[in-house]
């Protein structure tokens, strides 16, 4: 497994598992943390203090002012466990981190069986630095 | 990670304490998308003057406090506001007054006030080759497909981190290895639609390669040969709207692509999607949220930003009869003075055309009446403004669009 972390941190949540990638400009409210793209089959969702399971990154770059905003107003998920890395999702929580001190963590775990498996389980606990990277469920 | 004499000089404060911040961003950035190294990059183009919130402003307002200044040429992505018509922005005086401070905080770090999403028109056309950090989903599109320069899809803050350290991580786009073709989408039945239809085609072309190739590069075949530089530019802004591409190839149109063959490497791309003309017309259906014959509330162009060549489309279509909804046009700073030196702003504003700079209708509070339908010929628009302004949609191409304005419903060419 090429598991890797983006951004390091600590969460634990519920794991919401979205099945097509959201592009956080323009399809999240960082006010509500609600998804607001018509297009996407889980309009509505609220995604706060959610574990996302995500494949991978989509649209505008300004997708990382906007989830750093709602890390920022604590209406963001908890962690984001994406298939490909995606930069813009990680540039969003390594900003929050420099301005807030509030820690978004951001994994990629390169393999979908896993990614799946994963995103199939009801709630997770990440830790993620640099001397190891953790998904467990919570005891 | 492999640092230079002049990444450790930034680090270590030489060029100021924004810089060696910045840098420090940078380097967490690099490690996450896993780059060895940073290059010298020749512009930066920056997407933090939108306002998103208060972390929009809190991050920027770091390196002002710091004394920041970008260390290469770097031109700034549309604001909340048109700081030219600022009796525009119809939206809470709070947030046009936070936005307007974003947009000047930028330029107190030595960004050119631009406030365009299409720099490469005139302001700031990079060369082919060219190193750059680019933010704005479509202008990265167009500076690596159209232009041949080379930018990863850098998002907020990271692009204003590049500029204030003028280095940029090697990864991704940045590699001549990671720009070839790996997929095919396949045309039939267009090489000779019109430059009308051409605009359209390009828009489904690509918001096809946003939902079928996602990030993967795609060589899209067959292509009308009518098909403008500012039509693969609307092929760009609608794949980077369905999808996260940051590159494309048009064979025989795009300078990576003379044909299949250099556009893949001599890779056997498969071919993800056929697309012949019932296909295209279905896609630009599903593009509107009402029917033909709907009642429109405004038209609105330039999603990206008009270029002087759509105004000279535009114009001999303003002496027809009156409109009978307000058309809004986004375009650049640097186009409107042109539009005002050669006399064409009056013509434009006299025909009942509001010109909309800095920012734009699909981001902002401009459209004053949203009670009923709003046209565009832009794919980008149609995508998101629903969602951003809770506004029904009807896609047409700019003929159609003109039509529509007059008649104050939904026609068709």
């Amino acid at each position: 497994m090429s598991l890797r972390y983006l951004v390091a941190g600590s969460a634990e949540g519920p794991v919401l598992a979205l099945a097509e990638p959201l592009s956080f400009w323009g399809g999240f409210d960082s006010a509500s943390g609600k998804v607001i793209d018509r297009f996407h089959p889980q309009h509505g969702a609220c995604l706060s203090g959610s574990i996302l399971f995500m494949e991978r990154g989509r649209g505008s770059s300004s997708g990382a002012s906007v989830l750093a905003e709602a890390i920022r107003l604590g209406t963001a998920p908890a962690a984001i466990i994406l298939l490909d890395a995606d930069a813009i999702i990680a540039t969003g929580a390594l900003v929050a981190q420099m301005l807030y001190r509030i820690d978004c963590p951001v994994l990629a775990i390169g393999e979908r069986t896993e990614w799946q498996s994963l995103s199939a389980l009801p709630r997770l606990v990440i830790e993620a630095g640099p001397d190891a990277v953790r998904i467990t469920q919570p005891a | 990670m492999d640092l230079t004499q002049t990444d450790r000089d930034i680090m270590e404060g030489l060029q100021g304490r924004a810089a060696a911040d910045a840098l420090g961003l940078v380097l967490r950035f690099a490690q996450a998308v896993g780059a060895e190294r940073l290059l010298p990059c020749a512009s930066a183009h920056v997407d933090g003057c939108l306002y998103h919130g208060q972390a929009s402003l809190d991050f920027v307002e770091r390196f002002v406090a710091l004394k920041g200044r970008v260390k290469v040429a770097t031109t700034l992505n549309v604001g909340s506001v048109d700081l030219i018509h600022p009796e525009l922005f119809i939206g809470d005086p709070a947030l046009g007054a936070a936005g307007k401070r974003l947009m000047e905080a930028h330029v107190e770090l030595g960004c050119t006030p631009s406030f365009t999403c299409a720099p490469y028109q005139t302001l700031l056309r990079p060369k082919f080759g060219d190193q750059l950090a680019w933010a704005e989903s479509n202008a990265i599109v167009f500076a690596n497909s159209v232009i041949g320069a080379r930018t990863n899809r850098y998002g907020d803050f990271i692009d204003l981190a590049c500029a204030l350290t003028g280095r940029v991580p090697d990864y991704g786009l940045h590699r001549t290895e990671n720009r070839l073709a790996r997929v095919i989408v396949e045309l039939s039945g267009f090489e000779d639609a019109d430059p009308d239809q051409a605009g359209g085609i390009a828009v489904a072309a690509g918001l096809i390669v946003g939902r079928e190739c996602g990030s993967t590069i795609a060589a899209i075949t067959g292509l009308p040969r009518s098909t403008s530089e500012d039509d693969l530019k609307a092929l760009g802004a609608a794949a980077a709207s369905s999808g996260s591409v940051a590159m494309f190839h048009a064979v025989g149109l795009t300078p990576e692509a003379p044909d299949l063959a250099t556009a893949t490497g001599g890779f056997d791309a498969p071919i993800v999607a056929r697309l012949g003309p019932a296909d295209i017309a279905g896609i630009l259906a599903r593009l509107s949220t009402v029917a033909d014959g709907a009642p429109l509330t405004a038209v609105a162009l330039g999603t990206p930003h008009f270029s002087l060549t759509e105004f000279e489309r535009l114009m001999p279509m303003l002496d027809l009869a009156p409109f009978s909804v307000p058309v809004y046009v986004n375009t650049g700073r640097h186009e409107w003075g042109q539009l005002m030196r050669d006399g064409r702003a009056a013509r434009l504003e006299a025909a009942g055309v509001t010109v909309v700079v800095d920012t734009c209708t699909y981001v902002t509070a401009i459209i004053r009446d949203l009670s009923g339908a709003v046209m565009t010929n832009s794919g980008k628009w149609a995508y998101y403004a629903p969602g951003n302004l809770g506004v029904d949609v009807a896609f047409g191409t700019l003929a159609d669009t003109m039509l529509s304005a007059r008649a104050g419903r939904v026609v068709r060419a």
